[in-house]
Parts: structure tokens; sequence; C-alpha cells
């Protein structure tokens, strides 16, 4: 595993002259999907690296123990075990990338995944305000730490849409740098909320301002927002991570969130991390999906492949 | 140990794809196009009048897979007799095609395009297997723009008497193209061409004949009339027999210069239209303010579609010198990601090149640029071993002299030239014969809009390259051609003026190596009235010396001959100059000069000097009249009448200086595709000798309103009254060098004219045989013409004096899109 990014100096000249187009990188999104496939066992091996990719969601007023210790127990185990077995993975355990929750939910989280005996999946929790980051920095702070101590080992913050939309890069930086340190060991994943953003030019300028700041992650989005996870705005961040690792030899993770419903979307983002930044990056220390419903479909999908009939939805286990 | 096949079957299990996540062959399953073939017993004949034709004794060509070598099936070599066949059986459905009414033809192409969509997966299959291109991009690019094609020319064969009101068909078009998009620019020429009322009969490639067939029995299932259009495949010179046939009305042609010009000299002199859409060395223009992500991006559909087989391949990358190696970086980085294998896996992004020779010839280019010392770049995610394949190639340490950098590669070759300024980089650009394409990245409009409009090409992409579309004209400047593909600008390649019949002029044996040879004028007694010694006491009149004109100034010919110019009763009016090919070089270096500052001149400041030189002639109405009539024996009242209307033509003309300036193209493109008529450049024009007054207007007004420097040839006979229009322009403020006027002998100048390969452009009106001399030898730099094969017209009738061909005459197409948008959220 790559060393963690430890962050940089403010250095402003990379939060200026940011030339960005947006009519060609849509060109160049709209043909991921058709440059690239996997058919046959490349479809199923590359849909099950998705689902080790996968952040399970939910992130809903309504939560309660009884649909998160369900979701626990489906991160545990994402694939019907039958079909598991007919894959013939050998000692090859599929487990999906973490389990991602509300603060007030982290320790149901891990009573049932204890119980669940998976215990080794990390639990994330959105913080700081979530998804609106609207609240006092102080708060946005202890959140970070009362989520950590409830046993969430990654936490996705929003960053402040006020100071981005005003141009304080630096300021954004700056709260950045502290929620990473309220991180302590936990993974910091930084949520730029995209669709908040107004510009691809700020996609790019919050990537890099998150990433001097120390962000393990860039997130696209929190899923409330009215534009979620796109390949446009990943090519924009994943180009980021590119530059910010060729300047200084950190690797930043990308986590595109919001949106992301189909096996075969899943592919193409594997697929995009693969083109644009390599084999490296769509591991889960590097790459996670943020979804609630792309498990569904990678499941049916991998029930195709071992039986050759397309599932009705009731013959899988719900999350 | 592992045999080695269960290594592989190791290698692909799901665990080890698990860890490794390459990707997996994707093939689209060719079956139905393997049983079209089937059907066709894999040996296909001529498809003529609806029906497949099979003549006896004909040669045939296999047909390959380039990609695998596989043959896919025989074709039919046809000969002189079935090319006859199948133009006689064009000629024949064009008498009904063409009566019938505009509905009924859009109906035709509307099923057309239905059609082809029907068929689109077995299509684009077909052109993948037997070109070698990723089915991908026949899928995504060429079959789409095939049947966005038909939909667009539908609409405009149901508005063609709307809007092509001044225009009928042309007759039996020949077209011949070429193989790097099959099916998509034998469309670019059927769709225009039935929509006008025209047939057609096609010769594919010899390399990709199959898309041509199936599409022409998808025609016939789409209830085209048998005739309207024939499908004949053979050689190069079958090719030839088509286009030298003297019932076809038109060729239209894509392809290399060279054939091109070949084409040109074929057909010279003999009243078909002609248009060619040539080869091309476009340029990708990156500054330090683009997005270079993008930019890479761009360049990779810039010279890496198709194989790099694309005419208007982005083959040259100047970039700014501050950014060129963080650019390069970048590139090479991305072009390890590229795949290169069987154009029918859906996981490549280049297939295999068209042909061994084509391969060959793309390698000898990299060779020769290795020896020279270039630094030579090739990468790829993977390559097969067998197969006509060749890599991405990138060559950086080349100069302006290399081979690489100035000739037309047609493979996946893209060479790289630093640059410092925005200027610098247009002087680049346009440092090549062709002028095709070309393409601008970067985020300042205002410099993109400047580069895009310096850029002497018929299509210039801000921030992509290779955009296509119905709606827009395709084509080039200088040797990439001339007429255009798509859009209303392409209609015209299809069309002639209502009023006009086809010449068929007997010259085809005049002798192009004596054309325009002259011996000047010796002094002459004038027999009728002595200009010297009068009566008793008068004094002679003052000798009256006509020279010409160019730069702005009088000037006397190079080499002081003169001719005399005298009245229909021999009596002498005046001397004029015999321009020799010294005044030709220095009157086209004065219009050079002048056309850079005209053409961008405000269209408005044009309008004021085109209304005042009408007004300067009205002034001297009288004057210019008499002169007329003592030149030509006219009478007064015609004479005024040619003079009257001259200064309405002036009026007429000045009334188009601003409102011809182009229009926005309707095309898919989320932006705005801009067709501007810019200037066609420096045009040569030799006028007609009736109409001495009348016919100097109606020319040279249309070209300079819109923006060109002229080199005007006046009437031979009776060159006095445009002489005497150089007071009008001096009085006008014309500036220097737009109208530069040379006199002497028509054909001796128009030689020399035709002969400059800095002329854009070439007028005549003059004989037949000086028609095919100016066409023919046109072909040397691919110069536009607009002969009249010796054949008068009447200039005092507007449709004939003033018709919308003027314009399309005097402007060249260019189309500039420039996609936007910057809003994606909130």
């Amino acid at each position: 595993m790559a060393a963690r990014n430890t962050g940089m100096e403010f250095d402003s000249s990379l939060v200026e002259n940011v030339h960005i187009n947006l009519a060609a990188i849509k060109r160049r999104a709209e043909t991921l999907g058709t440059r690239r496939c996997v058919k046959k066992q490349w479809q199923a091996a590359w849909l099950l690296r998705a689902v080790t990719c996968i952040d399970l969601t939910t992130l809903a007023g309504d939560d309660t123990e009884s649909n998160v210790s369900r979701l626990c127990f489906k991160a545990k185990q994402p694939i019907r075990h039958d079909l598991i077995q007919a894959l013939k993975l050998g000692d090859l355990e599929i487990n999906c990338g973490a389990v991602c929750v509300y603060p007030n939910r982290v320790a149901d989280c891990a009573k049932y995944l204890k119980r669940a005996g998976a215990s080794h999946i990390p639990i994330a929790s959105v913080a700081t305000g979530f998804p609106t980051g609207q609240t006092p920095l102080k708060t946005r702070l202890e959140e970070i730490r009362l989520a950590v101590s409830e046993g969430a080992s990654e936490i996705d913050i929003v960053i402040n849409r006020t100071l981005a939309l005003g141009g304080d890069w630096k300021g954004v930086y700056e709260e950045v740098k502290l929620m990473k340190e309220a991180c302590g060991e936990a993974h910091l994943k930084t949520i730029l909320a995209v669709g908040e953003l107004g510009t691809l030019a700020n996609v790019r300028k919050a990537s890099m301002a998150c990433m001097m700041a120390g962000a393990d992650f860039i997130k696209t989005s929190t899923g409330k927002e009215g534009v979620n996870a796109n390949f446009v705005v990943a090519l924009v961040m994943v180009r980021a991570i590119r530059d910010y690792f060729q300047l200084t030899g950190f690797k930043v993770g990308f986590k595109p969130a919001g949106g992301i419903r189909s096996a075969k979307d899943a592919c193409t983002w594997l697929s995009l991390m693969k083109e644009e930044l390599g084999e490296e990056w769509m591991k889960n220390d590097l790459f996670r999906l943020g979804a609630s419903s792309l498990l569904g479909d990678i499941e049916r999908q991998i029930f195709h492949y071992v039986t050759g009939r397309y599932a009705a939805a009731h013959e899988l286990p719900m999350a | 140990m592992m045999s080695g096949q269960q290594q592989a079957s190791d290698l692909n299990s799901i665990t080890s794809i698990f860890e490794s996540m390459s990707y997996g062959p994707a093939p689209e399953a060719p079956n139905v196009a393997q049983a079209w073939l089937d059907d066709h017993k894999r040996d296909f004949g001529l498809f003529i009048d609806n029906k497949w034709v099979k003549p006896e004794g004909r040669k045939s060509y296999q047909t390959k897979n380039p990609a695998t070598g596989e043959v896919l099936a025989a074709t039919c070599q046809a000969t002189q007799e079935d090319v006859d066949i199948a133009v006689k059986s064009s000629r024949k459905a064009y008498e009904s095609w063409s009566k019938l009414s505009c509905h009924a033809r859009a109906r035709h192409l509307y099923s057309i395009a239905r059609h082809v969509q029907k068929h689109h997966r077995l299509i684009s299959v077909v052109e993948s297997l037997d070109n070698g291109k990723p089915f991908r991009e026949t899928r995504d690019a060429d079959i789409a723009l095939v049947v966005r094609h038909f939909y667009h020319h539908a609409g405009w064969a149901q508005l063609m008497d709307t809007e092509m009101r001044e225009w009928k068909s042309v007759g039996v078009i020949g077209a011949i193209v070429p193989w790097n998009f099959p099916l998509m620019l034998l469309t670019w020429k059927v769709a225009p061409a039935l929509a006008m009322g025209n047939t057609v009969v096609l010769k594919p490639a010899t390399y990709t004949r199959l898309s041509a067939l199936l599409f022409a029995e998808i025609c016939a299932e789409a209830g085209l009339p048998p005739g309207v259009f024939n499908v004949v495949t053979g050689s190069g010179a079958m090719g030839s027999m088509l286009a030298g046939h003297v019932d076809v009305d038109k060729v239209a042609f894509t392809g290399s210069t060279g054939v091109g010009q070949t084409l040109r000299r074929l057909t010279a002199g003999t009243g078909k239209k002609l248009s060619l859409e040539l080869g091309g060395k476009s340029p990708i223009i990156v500054f330090e303010s683009a997005d270079l992500d993008s930019a890479v991006e761009g360049i990779i559909d810039a010279i890496y579609f198709n194989q790099g087989q694309v005419c208007s391949a982005g083959s040259r990358l100047l970039v700014q010198e501050s950014v060129q190696e963080k650019l390069i970086a970048k590139l090479k980085e991305r072009m390890t990601h590229l795949r290169v294998g069987n154009g029918m896996d859906k996981v490549i992004d280049m297939g295999a090149v068209v042909d061994e020779s084509q391969r060959k010839t793309i390698d000898e280019y990299v060779e020769e640029a290795r020896k020279e010392g270039a630094e030579v770049y090739q990468a790829s995610a993977s390559i097969p071993e067998k197969g006509l394949f060749y890599p991405p190639t990138l060559i950086t340490n080349v100069q302006t002299v290399s081979r690489v950098v100035v000739e037309e590669i047609f493979g996946p070759v893209l060479v790289v030239l630093p640059f410092r300024t925005a200027k610098e980089a247009v002087a680049l650009g346009n440092n090549t014969i062709y002028g095709l394409g070309g393409s601008v990245w970067t985020e300042q409009i205002g410099l993109a809009l400047e580069v895009a409009l310096n850029i002497k090409a018929g299509a210039v992409w801000v921030n992509a390259h290779n955009l296509f579309d119905a709606a827009a004209g395709f084509g080039g400047y200088k040797q990439s051609g001339f007429g255009r593909d798509g859009g209303k600008e392409g209609l015209y390649e299809y069309a002639k003026p209502k009023w006009e019949e086809r010449a068929r002029p007997a010259v085809q044996d005049s002798n192009l190596k004596t054309f325009g040879a002259t011996v000047q004028s010796r002094p002459t007694i004038d027999q009728n009235t002595p200009k010297i010694a009068n009566k008793q006491g008068e004094l002679p009149t003052i000798d009256r010396t006509y020279k010409m004109y160019y730069g702005g100034a009088q000037k006397r010919p190079d080499a002081p001959y003169s001719r005399p110019i005298t009245s229909p009763e021999g009596k002498v009016l005046g001397h004029v100059g015999e321009a020799n090919r010294k005044d030709v070089r220095n009157a086209v270096e004065a219009a050079h000069k002048a056309a850079p500052g005209w053409g961008k001149r405000a269209a408005h400041n044009r309008a004021q000097i085109v209304y005042y030189m009408a007004e300067n002639l009205e002034l001297r109405r009288d004057e210019f009249a008499q002169n007329i009539v003592e030149m030509t024996g006219k009478t007064l009242e015609d004479a005024q009448l040619e003079v009257d209307l001259s200064t309405q033509r002036l009026f007429h003309w000045g009334a188009y200086c601003d409102k011809y300036g182009g229009s926005v193209q309707e095309t898919t493109l989320y932006g705005a595709t801009v067709k501007i008529h810019e200037p066609v450049g420096v045009i040569g024009i030799c006028c007609p000798d009736d109409f001495p007054l009348l016919g100097f207007v109606s020319l040279f007004a249309p070209a300079v309103i819109r923006g060109n420097a002229i080199i005007i040839v006046p009437s031979q006979t009776h060159p006095l009254a445009a002489l005497n229009f150089y007071q009008v322009f001096d009085t006008s403020d014309l500036p220097a060098g737009v109208v530069n006027i040379l006199t002497g002998d028509r054909d001796h100048v128009a030689k020399y004219l035709t002969e400059h390969q800095d002329i854009q452009s070439m007028w005549y009106f003059g004989s037949a045989e000086g028609s095919r001399f100016v066409e023919y030898t046109s072909a040397e730099n691919v110069k536009r013409t607009w002969v009249n094969y010796g054949i008068p017209r009447d200039w005092a009738n507007p449709e004939q004096g003033q018709g919308e061909e003027f314009l399309y005459q005097s402007i060249q197409c260019k189309n500039i899109w420039i996609p936007m948008g910057d809003i994606f959220a909130n």
C-alpha cells in the first residue's frame, strides 16, 4: 500500500490558471463506455472487483438499527453464497469496501459487523454537517472526533462550499487540514459536492486544495446534490489526482458517489481508473464506489453469468 | 509445471483476472455479415438497374479483411462495356428522376435513411470487416453519419424549389470514392446528388467495395427507382473510363491529390462539373492557454481516429514552446493506453490499416524520419503480431524540411513542431500545400477565433478535431481540392444555373503546349483617319496612351509592345500594352499585397467603395457610352444601356457586400458551427469580348465585394472601357492592388495566370480551347476554375449576368466549429 498523503503547504499556483474545457471532456466521457468493455469471465471478475470497491451506503433520516444491520451483513456477503461457490474463487473472499453511514449509526455498524464476523470491513462515517456543511467549524470538527471514537476508520467530510464559491481556496485548504488532524488515523475522504461548485475549474481547484490539505480520497458528491458522480467531473478529478501524484509522489484515492446504479457503469468506472491512472487505482485502497442500489444490479449480472438466466429481484437478498 | 494451455486458462480464470484487471476480448459477432456474403456466394457482380449483373469473362478482385487476411469475397472488375451500360441506365433513370417532384424525391431519400438505419448493425460489421477499421467507429461514426446525411438531404430534396430556386439538376454523376470511409464518403456524394435530381454511377475503392454493394441493395429495398444509383466496381483505369464517359455530366471525387489532378486533366474542357476532396496535412495548434488534458484527447481523436487514414487527420501538432514538454509527456503517457487490434474487437482504439502497401508506405516514412535523426515514439497497450497493424506513432525533433512534416502519410503518425507566438503558429499551420482542416486549442475565445479565421482550411475545430455533420460542408482550400460535401454549400456541386445547358465543346485535341503563344503587334498605319496632319491649321489630337493598371498605378508593360485597338471599321482608337508573364508576376504580387487587408476590411466600407464607383460611373455615363460605340459599333442607345446596366450591377454587388458573409449551420454540435464565406484569394479573370464594360463590371464586382483581389484581363478586342475604368477606381477610394488590369492577348495572359501557383482561382470567358487549357493547367496546383467553354452568355440578362453563381464563385466556405459549455451543475 502506498504511503498516505501527508499533504503539502498551500501552493496557490495549483488553483490558478486552471483551464478546463467542458465540451472536450464531455466527448471523452461519452466514449469511455464505448471504447472499453468486458465480457464473459472478464466481466465477472471486474464486477467482483467493483463489489470490493463499494462503500455500501445508507444515509437517510429513517436509518435505524434494523436496516443498518442488514447493510452490514450484506457488506460481508454481497453476492449470494451459491453464486460465489459457482464462480470457484478459492480463497478469494468478496466483501464490500466499507459500509458508509451517518455518525449516529457508526456504533450500530461496529456492533453488527462484529456479529457478522466482519470487523475487518471499515466503517465510513460522513461528518462535518453532511451534506451541506453549514454548521460551525467547531462542531464539524467535533463530529469527526466523535465518529472516530465510535469506531469509524474512514471519514467522509464535505468541503465548505461557501468558501469555495467565494474563491477562498486557502480557506478550504485550512479547514480540510484541520479535519485531517481531527481524523487522526482514520482515512479522510473529502466530498467536493461538485453539483454545487458551478464550474469544472472549481472542481479542479477543490480537488487540489483538498489534496494539498492531506485528503486520502477525493469524492465527488454527497448524493444529495442535483449533480452527482458522472464521468465528466470524474475526468477532472482523476486528472488532478494524476497531476498531484506527479508533483508529490502521493497517491490519492478517488470515490465517485451518487447515482451509480448499473453494473455496466461500474465496469466503466473501473476502466476510467485504468485508462487515466493505471491498475493501482483500481483497488479499494485507492478507489471506492459510493452506492446503495448498485450492488443489486451487479449481483443480478453475476447471477446471469453463473446461470445464463436473468434473476428476479426477489431472488437476491436485499440490503 | 503447468502446460501452456493450462497456464492460459489459468490466466483467464476469474481469480487471476480479478488480480490483473486485464481486458478480455469482446468481439462483435460477424455471423449476419458472413451470412450476407454467403447469400451472394461470396462472388459479387455489379449493381445496375436495381439488379445484380454478372457479365461474363471479367477479372475478379478478392477483397480481404486486413486484420486477418481472410478473403471475404470476390468482386468484379468492370470494363468499358459495363461502364457504358451503367451510365446508360443512369441516363435513362435521370429522365424521370430529375422530373420527379421535390417531395417525391424527398420521400425516396427519407426511405433510404430509414432503411440504412434498419440495417445499421449489418452495414457497420461489413464495413469493419472489409476495411479493418474499428467496428466501434463504423457503428458510432461512419454509419451514424450516413443516416444523418440522408435525413438531412431528404430535407434538401424537399426544399430544392424554394431554397435553390435559380438551380437545376446536372445529369449523371460519376462518383469515385476512397477506401478510408467507404460508405460515409459515397453518401456525401450520393445524398446531395440525388436530392438535387441527379442520378449516380458509383465506383467504390478497390479495397473496400462491399459496403457500397450492400448499400445498393438497401437502396433497392428502400424503393429507389432502377438506375438512379448504380455501382460498378473496378480498377483505377475503370475510374477513368467512368470520369471520361461522354454522358457523365459531373465527376465527384474524394481521394488523393494525385488522382484528383488526373481527373481534372481528364475532364478538362469537356463541360463536366468537377468537385475534388483531396489530401491534407492538417495542423493541431495547442496554446499554453489550452486545457492540456483535453488537448491530448483531441490529439488522439485527430490522428489516431481510423488509424490516421483520414483526409482531415491532425497530423501536424503545433505546440506552444512553453507547454511543449508538458504536453508531450502527457501525450506519450496517454498513448501507452491505446489498444490496437482486430476491428471487430470492441476493446480497441485502432484497427488494421487497409492494405499491406499502405502499411509499408507508413513504415517507410517513419524509418526515413528516424534516419534523419528524429525521435520516434511508438507505444500501445496491445498490438497483434499478425495482420496489418501499425502502432500509434509520435515523431519529435523534426523540422519543416522533413518529408514526414510536409507530406500526407495517411497513417497513425503525428509530427510535432513547436511555435513561439500565435502569429508563428498561423504561419506554420499554413505552411503546407493543403488546406482541409485544422484545430485550435485554447480557452481564450478571442485567440481561438482569430487563429481559426487565419488558418486557410475548409474546416477548423475549436477545442475539438474531426467533428462532422451533414449540415456543415467539408472540403478544402489550396491543394486539398474544391467543392464541399454537406451543408447547403455542398448542393451547388450537384446543381447548375437553370438557364444553362451543358456545354459539349469538341476541343479534346487542342494543342495545350502552344496555347497562348503570341507574336506581339507591329506598327500599323491607320488607313481611314490619320491622326497627324489633319486639315490645314488644325492641331493633331493628343495621343492617348492606355496603360495597364496594377498596384494602384498605371504601368507600362514589362516589355514595351503595344497593340492597336480599332473600331469595327478599322480605325485605330488607341494602343494598349501587351502584358507578358512578368507583368502577370508583378500584378499577382500587387494583388497579394492587397488581398489580406481587403479581405479583412469592414463590409460596409467595401460597399461604400463600390457604390462610389457607381456614382463616378454615372457621372461619366456619356463618355463611357461613346467609347463603347466607337469600339463596338453598337448604337448609342445600346451603349448607354450597357453603362446603365453596369451602374445597376455595381449597386447589386455593392448591396451584397454585407449580406453574404455566411451563416450558422444547424449541426448536431452543442455550440455554434459557423460557416464563413471567405474570399477565395487572388482571382485571375479573363473577360468576354461582347459587353466590354458590362462584362468587365459583372465579373470584377462580385469578386471584389467578397474580398478577393483580382487580376483582370478586359475584352481583348474592346479593352478601352475597362481601362477608362481605372480612373473610376482611383476616384472611388479602391485600395491599391485590389483590382489589377492587364491588357494584351487574352490567351497569352490567361496562360501565365493559370500557370501561376499563387492564383487561387481562374475565371475564363473566352474560347473553348482556352477553357480546356485553363481547366487542364489548373490541375497543377488544384486551383478553382470557372470557364465558359466558348459559349457566350447574355450579360444584360440578370439571370445570366448576376446570378447566385457569381457569389458561389467568389467565395470559399470555411466551417468553424465552436463547441460551447461551462455550465454543468448549479
